[in-house]
């Protein structure tokens, strides 16, 4: 008897351990961004190449983990978050990684692309305080289980709020050390090609984009929780 | 009269015949579907489950399957105007069990989520209105028993919901959830047995000749309670906090706590299930047998042999024991999401509702209360997604199982009258 339990079928699949998976993944991603900043440093052409794939790879991946997940969201399903703020948290989540995604595909796409002397460090480091604010949103997201099994509200969702904190603070610092990167670039513009400087002041932002996508996958799981 | 008389044996063969494959079939599927909730979430294993369910489905169909029988019998429709000729109400009957036990096989096979309490109504329904006359069936008693189709999901989900919030006030929302349900898991356990106890107790155990006052039922549950809550303690005592689940999960220990106690639910359900639904079985076994023995009498106040609750707690566990594993173990492996916490909330909460119908004589659906308890579960915000589509499935399944079984029965109906005579 090939029978499908009623209540088998009436349990949907639930969203949240797929949103956390896509929020790993995305975060691994992130993680990677400072070794390019090793590599460039190094002067090493092949890592450089090698992280780059790894990132298209991970973002690849966290696309299809997207995809995937919006399929299983049909108009039907009743779930305990509204369906709509769910959606807007996995494409705040995915742009983290199309940022790391970016930053790879412009560190690689000219040779003379390479931040001046003395400044891949700063590069890396601003890099290394994005990743750790991504860190800590995809903390937060790792939270999910435990939200939906006190209903989104109590001393669960209060540790929540409480991380999210820290992930608004991590996030401004990012800012104070993106303006710091861009005086320091400023005051070496003179001799640098103007093109590159450009894109080097574009890949600062870039880089910042990490932890404001983060910052934005915050504020949506407030949002999340609000109701 | 005569046709009694001389077919008496063979009539009596075919009907216990026919009532053991209902009851089979109610077994293989139905159980299953009532255990589904405990093996889904992890709390006993299949053959747990088969044991327990052998040993609950026994006691809630041979203490509290009475009533329900009672209605499945005589309650749906009434004989009067066919008292000269008692031979039609044996075929009829012999028609619904055997249509029913059919129809049940079919939606098993094809997957379809039907109930065997709407099969059973219908195919009585079926035979009644094609062979003694629409104005037999007592519509008015249809209409509760649909009325409960209704009402009875939405009992079971609202208690569902109500120990969901609780659970959550009372443990998963404290500085320390893993000593609170230690502290609190007794008292569930205790309501378990309590509440159970008591609404089997309720109406008092009349073919058990036990009859108990409403201070007597009150105080003999609350020492069930007692006695269950203390083995539920022993249990949940060896449950010990696992720091490295709960740096994964901060209420894996919870839900270790709860586990134990969803043995304890997953007894009740079966004990549940086995007072409502083996009636579906041996409800028209036992008119069968009753107007047979009285010798062609349609005997309205005829009571309820305790060899036929016997048979169909036996039909019941030999399904269950042949088939019914199969189903458990596919559903063991589908139903992840339920936690054992959830897994508690809907369980309990389904059972709970189950006796107090099947003590009120209604046959109601079981699958349909555990559904609505799921969702109760669901609404507290408790369960991640809740497919809604199904349900628009579900209930069509069971829309389409009351003329299914009606038409199967009056077409057996037609056929037995054509081989015994009028």
């Amino acid at each position: 008897m090939g029978t499908t339990n009623p209540l088998a079928s009436l349990l949907g699949r639930s969203p949240f351990k797929p949103m956390q998976e896509h929020m790993r993944k995305v975060v691994l991603c992130a993680q990677l961004v400072p070794a390019l900043f090793d590599a460039l440093e190094q002067d090493d052409r092949e890592t450089l190449n090698q992280v780059k794939a790894s990132i298209f790879e991970l973002e690849h991946q966290a696309d299809a983990l997207k995809n995937d997940l919006r399929a299983h969201l049909p108009n039907s399903l009743f779930m305990p978050v509204a369906r709509r703020d769910l959606l807007e948290l996995l494409e705040v989540q995915d742009a983290i990684a199309d940022s790391a995604q970016e930053i790879a595909g412009m560190l690689t796409l000219r040779v003379d692309l390479v931040p001046p002397a003395g400044m891949c460090g700063a590069f890396k480091a601003l890099a290394q305080h994005c990743v750790r604010t991504c860190e800590k949103a995809g903390e937060a997201i790792e939270q999910l289980d435990e939200l939906l099994e006190t209903g989104f509200g109590g001393r669960e969702s209060e540790r929540v709020q409480r991380l999210l904190g820290e992930v608004g603070t991590l996030e401004s610092e990012t800012d104070k050390l993106g303006i710091a990167l861009c005086q320091s670039l400023f005051e070496r513009e003179k001799d640098l090609n103007p093109v590159i400087t450009i894109m080097l002041y574009q890949m600062i932002r870039e880089i910042g984009e990490l932890a404001d996508n983060a910052e934005k996958v915050g504020d949506r799981l407030r949002l999340l929780i609000a109701r | 009269m005569e046709i009694i008389q001389e077919h008496g044996t063979i009539f009596m063969f075919l009907a216990i015949i026919f009532g053991l494959y209902m009851c089979w079939g109610i077994g293989a599927n139905d159980v299953a579907n009532a255990m589904g909730t405990s093996v889904g979430s992890g709390a006993i294993t299949v053959k747990q489950a088969i044991l327990i369910a052998a040993v609950f489905e026994f006691a809630g169909a041979f203490i509290a399957g009475g009533q329900v029988t009672k209605t499945i019998r005589k309650g749906i429709i009434d004989p009067a105007p066919i008292a000269n000729n008692p031979e039609l109400l044996v075929y009829g009957m012999l028609a619904a069990l055997l249509a029913a036990a059919i129809w049940l096989m079919i939606a098993s096979s094809k997957g379809w989520p039907v109930s065997t309490t709407h099969t059973i109504v219908g195919a009585i329904v079926g035979f009644a209105v094609v062979g003694i006359g629409p104005d037999a069936v007592k519509w008015q008693k249809i209409s509760t028993v649909a009325a409960s189709w209704i009402v009875s999901p939405i009992v079971g989900g609202g208690i569902a919901y109500m120990l969901m919030i609780s659970i959550r006030k009372l443990i998963l929302n404290t500085d320390n959830p893993f000593q609170s349900a230690r502290k609190w898991g007794p008292l569930y356990v205790f309501m378990v047995g309590f509440i159970t106890a008591l609404v089997t107790l309720w109406k008092g155990l009349k073919h058990l000749k036990l009859d108990f006052s409403m201070a007597e039922s009150f105080f003999i549950s609350a020492l069930i309670g007692l006695i269950v809550a203390y083995m539920g303690k022993r249990m949940i005592d060896k449950v010990k906090l696992d720091v490295e689940a709960d740096r994964e999960y901060h209420f894996a220990s919870v839900e270790k706590v709860f586990m134990p106690m969803m043995v304890f639910t997953a007894c009740a359900m079966a004990f549940a299930h086995g007072s409502n639904d083996v009636a579906n079985g041996i409800g028209p076994l036992a008119a069968v047998v009753s107007i047979v023995q009285s010798g062609g009498e349609v005997a309205q106040k005829a009571s309820l042999p305790v060899w036929i609750l016997v048979l169909g707690g036996v039909g019941i566990v030999i399904g269950l024991a042949t088939m019914g594993h199969k189903v458990m173990q596919t559903i063991g492996t589908k139903i992840t999401e339920l936690t054992p916490t959830r897994g508690y909330c809907a369980t309990l909460a389904s059972a709970v509702t189950v006796v107090l119908a099947s003590k009120t004589g209604m046959p109601v659906s079981t699958t349909q209360i555990a559904v609505g308890a799921v969702m109760g579960v669901g609404f507290a915000r408790g369960i991640g997604a809740l497919d809604m589509r199904v349900i628009g499935g579900i209930f069509l399944s069971w829309l389409v199982t009351l003329p299914a079984g009606g038409l199967l029965a009056a077409a057996i109906f037609f056929i037995i009258k054509g081989i015994f005579g009028s």
